[in-house]
């Protein structure tokens, strides 16, 4: 492997995320709990749907086959998705939605700050623009972590609920192989250990205002980084491949 | 109040009308021109988010990354559009919460076409194109309504409305100079979707109860007819472009009116579907139904917690 391949698989990786919870919450467009959280979860849905081109464009000019962004988000194999599996958990109830994001942004956020030093300037620059829509996510996530957490009886249990199953995936968003030291010796990455400390202290801030706590069984999930992805990968990829899949090398 | 009095201030108040200016939250106003603003804003702002829903159907399974990005972004436009909405009706009195329920009981109306199934990723297409198209005739003369937050919240509304006709025909430009399968697509969705269009105007001007009192009071510019006319002398020009055909035989241009006569409109079908038995209405009450129990213990939650701040901050 050499380092423009690695970096190929690693903007995938990037692409992949980014993609994949863009679609999970553009399932929820028109039925949001209220019209201005239906207005929010758009706009994140949105931005990461922006990512997703950017860095799948970027992947696709990496990956030396002549592939657009796409050809890349629509038309692989399952195994070939390579996101956690975190962000291909189903939307559930809004507290799962919720928590999913807070735990998704809190890592997303400090890894595209250090990104966007990247010596890899392509990267940097979209680091740098989707860094400025991920602040304001966390923003938004965490706020809504606390507001449920303590809110009402109901809500601080729903919520703590989210966290205890959905708190095994995030092992995953740490997954470090050769694609990463490679990139990493060459100062394209970070070292995700220091993203880790950042995650833990955001992490542990915001469920100290919300009154949550960390549940202490926690199996760690993964297998989205190599393709192997839940069972509900293959009904989200369905409705994402649908028109590709069933009338190919068309235009839209 | 005596009878005296209210008749000078309808005077008063009809003068102000017949000289165009704005009606504003604060002034005297007849009550029933206050109850038929509140029914027509709210139905308005109803059709906006109940509207959500059929392209919202499609945004999963959107062809393309920029199809996927537009197509969340209109919907998205839609839900503002019912919130400036609301926002109108509740400068008038009206409760948001208690007009949605009347959404959910079935005691409020909104547009019938929203009832029809979005079957392909054409329709995205057609309702751009038809149904936002349609909505700006209805909705361009608002931006001169009487009343002055209604007109504010259309001048708004219709750039963006605008926006989304542009985007729907070009969808359709893009599928008719596709494969046969996309054409044929296009194709089918015009069938499917240009009566119900056509109804999106209301019954004919000699069955509309409320248009002669909504004119006199300049909510209303136009009649449902007048209206209807001019979306079909702008629109067959259009699917020419496209090279569609409008599914319509009666359809001809008569020189001496300088316009499109066109077939009988099916108003069983429109009066079914207005009552409550189109193919999706059960569907889209529904769906906003669900949406607002699901979301009960959120709302809850965020007063909950909003309470619990302000009695912190003033201990
Ligand atoms: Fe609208
Ligand atoms: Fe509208
Ligand atoms: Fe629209």
């Amino acid at each position: 492997m050499n380092l423009e391949q690695a970096l190929y698989k690693y903007v995938l990786r990037l692409g992949d995320d980014s993609l994949i919870l863009g679609q999970r919450l553009a399932e929820l467009c028109g039925h949001g709990p209220i019209l201005e959280e239906d207005i929010a979860l758009t706009n994140i849905s949105l931005d990461l749907i922006g990512q997703a081109t950017l860095f799948l464009e970027y992947a696709g000019a990496l990956g030396g086959e002549n592939k657009t962004n796409d050809d890349l988000a629509f038309l692989r194999l399952e195994k070939e998705y390579v996101n956690v599996l975190l962000v291909e958990q189903p939307n559930g109830h809004f507290g799962d939605t919720i928590m999913r994001q807070f735990l998704f942004d809190a890592f997303r956020k400090p890894l595209l700050e250090k990104l966007q030093n990247s010596s890899d300037e392509k990267l940097a620059s979209i680091a740098e623009k989707a860094l400025k829509e991920t602040k304001y996510h966390l923003k938004h996530s965490s706020e809504w972590v606390i507001r449920l957490g303590d809110g009402t009886e109901e809500s601080h249990a729903k919520i703590q609920e989210s966290l205890n199953t959905l708190y095994r995936y995030t092992h995953e968003l740490f997954y470090t192989d050769e694609v990463d030291l490679m990139l990493n010796k060459n100062n394209i990455i970070p070292n995700l250990e220091s993203i880790k400390s950042q995650w833990e202290n955001t992490i542990k801030e915001v469920l100290e205002m919300a009154n949550l706590s960390l549940p202490d069984n926690n199996w760690k999930f993964e297998g989205g980084r190599q393709g192997r992805h839940s069972e509900h990968m293959g009904y989200l990829l369905a409705d994402l491949q649908y028109m590709q899949r069933t009338y190919p090398n068309m235009e839209w | 109040m005596k009878n005296i009095d209210i008749k000078v201030l309808e005077e008063k108040f009809q003068k102000k009308i017949d000289q165009d200016i704005k009606i504003e939250p604060n002034d005297w106003m007849p009550d029933d021109y206050r109850i038929t603003l509140i029914r027509q804003i709210s139905q308005h702002a109803h059709s906006e988010v109940v509207g959500m829903l059929p392209e919202g159907n499609w945004i999963t399974r959107a062809p393309n990354l920029r199809r996927k990005a537009v197509l969340l972004a209109k919907v998205q436009d839609e839900a503002g559009h019912g919130l400036y909405l609301y926002c109108a009706a509740e400068t008038l009195g009206a409760d948001r919460e208690e007009t949605i329920d009347d959404l959910h009981s079935g005691k409020a109306k909104y547009s019938s076409i929203f009832n029809y199934p979005t079957l392909t990723w054409a329709d995205m297409g057609a309702i751009g194109w038809l149904v936002d198209g349609a909505a700006i005739m209805n909705q361009v003369p608002l931006c001169r309504c009487s009343y002055g937050p209604y007109a504010r919240a259309m001048v708004r509304v219709c750039k963006e409305e605008s926006f989304h006709q542009r985007q729907g025909f070009e969808i359709m430009t893009k599928l008719s100079n596709g494969s046969q399968e996309q054409k044929d697509m296009a194709q089918d969705a015009l069938n499917r979707f240009w009566w119900p269009a056509l109804m999106m105007f209301g019954p004919n001007d000699a069955e509309s109860k409320h248009t002669a009192q909504s004119m006199n009071w300049k909510i209303k510019r136009h009649t449902n007819d007048e209206l209807r006319q001019q979306f079909v002398d702008v629109t067959v020009p259009q699917a020419e472009i496209l090279g569609l055909t409008i599914p319509d035989k009666d359809l001809k241009w008569n020189e001496k009116k300088k316009g499109y006569d066109f077939g009988k409109i099916n108003w069983d079908e429109f009066w079914q579907v207005v009552g409550g038995n189109g193919p999706c209405n059960k569907e889209r009450v529904d769906a906003r139904r669900k949406a607002k129990e699901d979301g009960k213990w959120v709302i809850e939650a965020a007063m909950a917690f909003a309470n619990k701040r302000s009695a912190k901050k003033s201990a």
